[in-house]
């Protein structure tokens, strides 16, 4: 086994959030499909429920709140499916992660190419 | 022996596809970045390749965490793209070449690359947007492509050494495949970019540049990474850096840097392009 090693700020993706995150993650993976994100628009507890999440990721589903979904075992590349029935982009989830305004993220982006 | 032209370093950020359908190659903000490939459209209208090699991960259109394949090499007639979820349009299907697909197969396995073969595949932004960059515009696709993929996802990843070697294999199989064609090499993604986390937002210029600079002379040095290091150093999504390396690989001859571009900020990342034409090595006896 190699040796885990924090980086702060930095969730892995590995073998234990991808088994805690399954169920999410599938629900997420199902965002690809326009009917699919229609019905859970339309019933958003019962097509939570129909992906078997567990409290804490409907919870996390139902504040809209990345940080939450990770915590909960959601990777970023599904989430995005998520953040997209509401027309958000990464910049919107990455402004909402680091409590910055949009702008500010934006702003911090643009700095890190000067 | 197919004639492996060179190969491209491109971002396959899924805003940039926005972009192009929405016309705003021109803004302000979009022009540093599409401004650079006029460069790499004059190559390719020189060199003309027939088959573009496409090596990118998948972000959950084609594979879902249920299987996951570490490598993955399309072998269809035909690759479609689809809806994504968050708007890309969708594009238009890109003619495989199975033939060429089955050979590398073959050849990869023969090499001890114990790929996954895949006779259905969709083709996410990672490839769609290279090539709406590459060829814009075009009413058809001029080349037949192969995606090959690489698990940047799902924890644990190949390591950068591995992902190098199988580009190699990949230069090994188009040396022995018995044909005329002219084969380019496409790896998209990177450079640093993080999109999880409170340290979302995270670029480091200085190993971008770095990374362009041993892309082009020194892959090998680029080999000694770890994933957790890269991870730290690039990003958690900046570990695509491993889909260049293993394009780089695959060029086994001489290889000329035509040209570059680095631009920050796409989107949430940094942007890299590289054209290293491949050419062919002097025969040992005529070698000074």
């Amino acid at each position: 086994m190699s040796e885990r090693r924090a980086i702060p700020g930095t969730p892995i993706f590995d073998g234990a959030a991808a088994r805690k995150g399954y169920a999410l993650n599938k629900m997420c993976f199902s965002f690809n499909q326009a009917a699919n994100r229609a019905e859970f628009v339309k019933d958003e507890d019962a097509y939570c429920a129909k992906f078997g999440l567990k409290p804490e990721q409907r919870e996390a589903i139902r504040h809209r709140n990345v940080l939450e979904l990770i915590a909960a075992g959601g990777n970023v590349y599904y989430l995005a499916k998520f953040a997209g029935i509401f027309g958000w982009n990464v910049q919107d989830i990455g402004a909402q992660q680091t409590g910055m305004t949009v702008e500010a993220f934006k702003e911090k982006l643009a700095a890190a190419g000067r | 022996m197919a004639q492996i032209i060179g190969a491209i370093t491109t971002s396959h950020i899924p805003a940039i596809g926005g972009a192009i359908a929405k016309g705003r190659q021109n803004e302000p903000y979009w022009q540093p970045f599409f401004d650079a490939y006029g460069r790499v459209h004059e190559w390719l209208a020189k060199v003309r390749p027939d088959t573009a090699i496409i090596i990118y991960n998948d972000h959950g259109l084609n594979f879902f965490l249920d299987k996951m394949p570490t490598f993955a090499v399309g072998a269809a007639p035909e690759y479609r793209h689809a809806d994504e979820g968050w708007g890309l349009p969708v594009s238009r299907a890109f003619a495989g070449n199975p033939e060429l697909s089955w050979h590398l197969i073959e050849s990869l396995v023969a090499d001890e690359f114990d790929v996954t073969m895949c006779q259905e595949m969709l083709v996410d932004h990672a490839f769609t947007v290279p090539m709406s960059l590459l060829w814009p515009g075009v009413e058809s696709w001029p080349v037949k492509t192969i995606p090959i993929t690489i698990n940047t996802v799902q924890h644990p990843l190949p390591s950068p050494k591995r992902c190098f070697a199988l580009g190699q294999a990949i230069g090994r199989a188009l040396d022995s495949y018995e044909s005329d064609c002219k084969v380019v090499i496409i790896g998209t993604g990177g450079l640093s970019h993080q999109l999880d986390g409170t340290r979302a937002g995270f670029i480091n210029k200085p190993f971008d540049l770095m990374c362009i600079e041993k892309l082009v002379n020194d892959p090998a040095a680029l080999t000694h990474y770890a994933i957790p290091e890269l991870v730290e150093l690039a990003g958690s999504q900046g570990v695509e850096l491993l889909n260049l390396l293993a394009a780089r690989g695959a060029l086994t001859g001489q290889v000329a840097k035509v040209h570059g571009n680095y631009h920050v900020p796409i989107s949430n990342t940094a942007t890299g392009l590289l054209v290293l034409e491949n050419r062919p090595r002097a025969p040992a006896s005529r070698a000074a």
